[in-house]
């Protein structure tokens, strides 16, 4: 089992996300299973979902309390909310900002883990370029995608065309596209510093 | 076909295509999802011939139902928690006429403290209306149920809540088949009623009943309970046969075999212990679990004999009497009276409230180590309740409660889950 959990802020589509990245799993033939955890919710209140990956039927219904992966759509929360609780050493973490997982002021924290599952992805920037609206929610499944390979770009995408419909899709579709490059280009970067 | 959908859409889907004829609902959260979604389908008009009536309360909703099914028309309606109390009245009305309505409660606690979150205070305050109460596990059984609940109600004319929990089941996306509309209408068939208020055949519905008969017209709704506890099965077994999935039944029995211990439950924390179950056998430790899917009528017989071979068993449960302890531990231990068990109550899950497959592992250590008490709060935090109750002996004035323990407890907006 593979298991996600978001962290943002109302109004970002945290649960929207979460729902989003089980559709695609769900299209690869996958068992998956997404579900928000409720609040009295405003815009702009800490919000937390969840997602559940397996080749086999998912029966638990509790929280996510051990991440594999944790995706956080709004960089401000890791330091207001505990974020990272429960995310073994071998997760992966996917952060929204356009600065450096060494700018974001992590310290120590970061050498608990594999430096190559942490980074970032300016959703929020490429949200805007292509939507023209500061929703970065489908734009960082295209990262999570190129992060994790848990799901491809292609399912991401077919996920997205389930979820909105023409133009909306197509420009959240081209912005996912963007993260996704970035993330692997990201990737390839950090490869090239561990070999030289 | 197999889609990944939100519960609340899948209970609608099939709901309309259940073919209801009225729909009166006011909403609620956790329902909210399932009320939009067929009002939705009623306007577009994919649902029809089909009315929508909107009301100004949950009391309007369960009156207009009631008219409805009066007057021949299959009613639907949906409602949660403070809901389901201000409708009350009605709710047992529904049941003392006779009426086969059908109810989603999308469970959720019950005020003071307010709280929208899942639990079962809900369904335990309507356990004597008279209503049948089925409890679903996951999403799937949650839509097959109202198939299930449709036919149920109306060849014994009595009103059937399906109960799901709210938010944890409501708002979950997962892989669900919707039953398709050939299979159900051949399953459901056309509503007959037995009673019906026709202007062509002037009857009156709702006669005032004295000491001479209130008795016998209330055992008649005891023996038609009664009769659901042999229809239930018999009607899951069909179901089966036509949908090629189990869905329904009085109880069910997971990997109680040789099992000493068992846990028994209702709901979607099924999935959770049955996990945990899976890890402790793994380890070798001999424990199984009984699901209650039909709470109301209490199925005595069936909870016996999937209870036979259990030396200790653990009640774990989302609602409690307030000065008594565990509804369905209290029901199980009436259904077990003269067997050689020892029984626990386990209180979890209040107000939304995560029961981890941790913690459930816990309480199967504390039981087999027989240091678990009669009845447990799960996950209780000790050190708040003791500095409320501190507070209360220093002082008159010591506040509300509510407000004092959160206090106490500080922000919790970091915490997850």
């Amino acid at each position: 089992m593979f298991q996600i959990r978001f962290h943002g802020r109302g109004g970002q589509g945290v649960v929207t996300a979460a729902e989003m990245l089980s559709v695609a799993a769900f299209d690869e033939g996958r068992f998956a299973q997404a579900f928000p955890s409720f609040g009295s919710e405003r815009t702009g209140a800490p919000v937390v979902s969840f997602c559940r990956i397996d080749s086999r039927p998912i029966r638990s219904r509790e929280p996510v309390l051990k991440p594999d992966a944790l995706i956080i759509q709004d960089v401000t929360l890791i330091h207001q909310v505990d974020v990272f609780a429960g995310l073994s050493s071998e997760g992966y973490v996917l952060i929204n900002t356009s600065k450096s997982v060494d700018e974001l002021g992590l310290g120590d924290f970061l050498g608990t883990f594999h430096r190559e599952r942490l980074l970032t992805c300016p959703a929020t920037e490429l949200a805007l370029e292509h939507l023209g609206r500061p929703l970065p929610n489908a734009v960082l499944l295209g990262g999570f995608a190129a992060l994790t390979s848990q799901v491809t770009l292609e399912s991401i995408a077919l996920a997205i065309g389930q979820r909105f419909s023409g133009t909306t899709a197509e420009r959240n579709v081209v912005a996912a596209t963007a993260a996704y490059q970035l993330v692997v280009r990201a990737e390839e970067e950090l490869e090239r510093a561990a070999t030289n | 076909m197999l889609q990944q959908i939100e519960g609340s859409r899948a209970v609608a889907e099939t709901v309309a295509r259940c073919r209801p004829e009225v729909v009166c609902a006011y909403p609620i959260s956790p329902q909210t999802h399932i009320i939009e979604a067929i009002g939705a389908m009623v306007k577009a008009g994919e649902l029809t011939p089909c009315e929508f009536i909107n009301v100004e309360s949950e009391f309007a909703a369960m009156s207009v139902s009631i008219g409805a099914s009066a007057a021949g028309a299959r009613a639907y309606t949906a409602t949660a928690s403070q809901g389901l109390l201000f409708m009350m009245e009605a709710v047992y009305n529904a049941a003392g006429l006779g009426l086969p309505i059908v109810m989603t409660l999308a469970n959720r606690a019950i005020g003071a403290p307010i709280n929208i979150w899942n639990d079962h205070s809900d369904a335990m305050a309507a356990r004597d209306a008279g209503w049948i109460q089925l409890f679903a596990e996951t999403n799937q059984e949650a839509a097959d149920l109202h198939v299930l609940a449709f036919r149920l109600a109306e060849e014994l004319s009595v009103p059937v809540m399906v109960c799901m929990d709210g938010f944890i089941l409501t708002h979950a996306v997962e892989g669900i088949d919707v039953p398709e509309q050939g299979d159900v209408d051949a399953f459901l068939p056309r509503y007959e009623p037995r009673q019906v208020l026709d202007p062509a055949h002037p009857i009156s519905i709702g006669a005032m009943v004295g000491p001479e008969a209130f008795t016998e017209v209330r055992y008649l709704s005891h023996l038609r309970q009664l009769d659901a506890l042999e229809l239930i099965p018999a009607l899951a077994a069909k179901f089966a046969l036509a949908f090629g999935r189990p869905s329904g039944g009085l109880v069910h029995s997971y990997r109680t075999d040789d099992a000493t211990t068992v846990v028994v439950a209702m709901g979607s924390v099924l999935g959770t212990i049955k996990d945990a179950v899976d890890q402790r056998r793994a380890l070798g430790d001999r424990v199984g679990v009984v699901g209650i899917t039909t709470f109301r009528p209490f199925p005595f017989e069936e909870v016996r004999r999937a209870l036979s071979g259990a030396h200790r068993v653990v009640v774990i449960e989302k609602a409690f009497s307030v000065g008594y302890g565990g509804v369905l531990a209290a029901d199980v231990a009436s259904a077990t009276h003269d067997m050689s068990l020892t029984l626990h109550s386990v209180v979890a899950g209040l107000g939304g409230r995560a029961i981890t497959q941790h913690s459930i592992e816990s309480i199967l250590d504390d039981a087999a180590a027989a240091r678990l008490p009669s009845v447990t709060f799960l996950d209780l935090d000790r050190d708040i309740v003791n500095s409320e109750r501190a507070r209360i002996g220093e002082r008159r004035r010591s506040g509300p409660s509510a407000e004092n323990v959160l206090s106490d407890l500080g922000s919790v907006a970091s915490r997850i889950g």
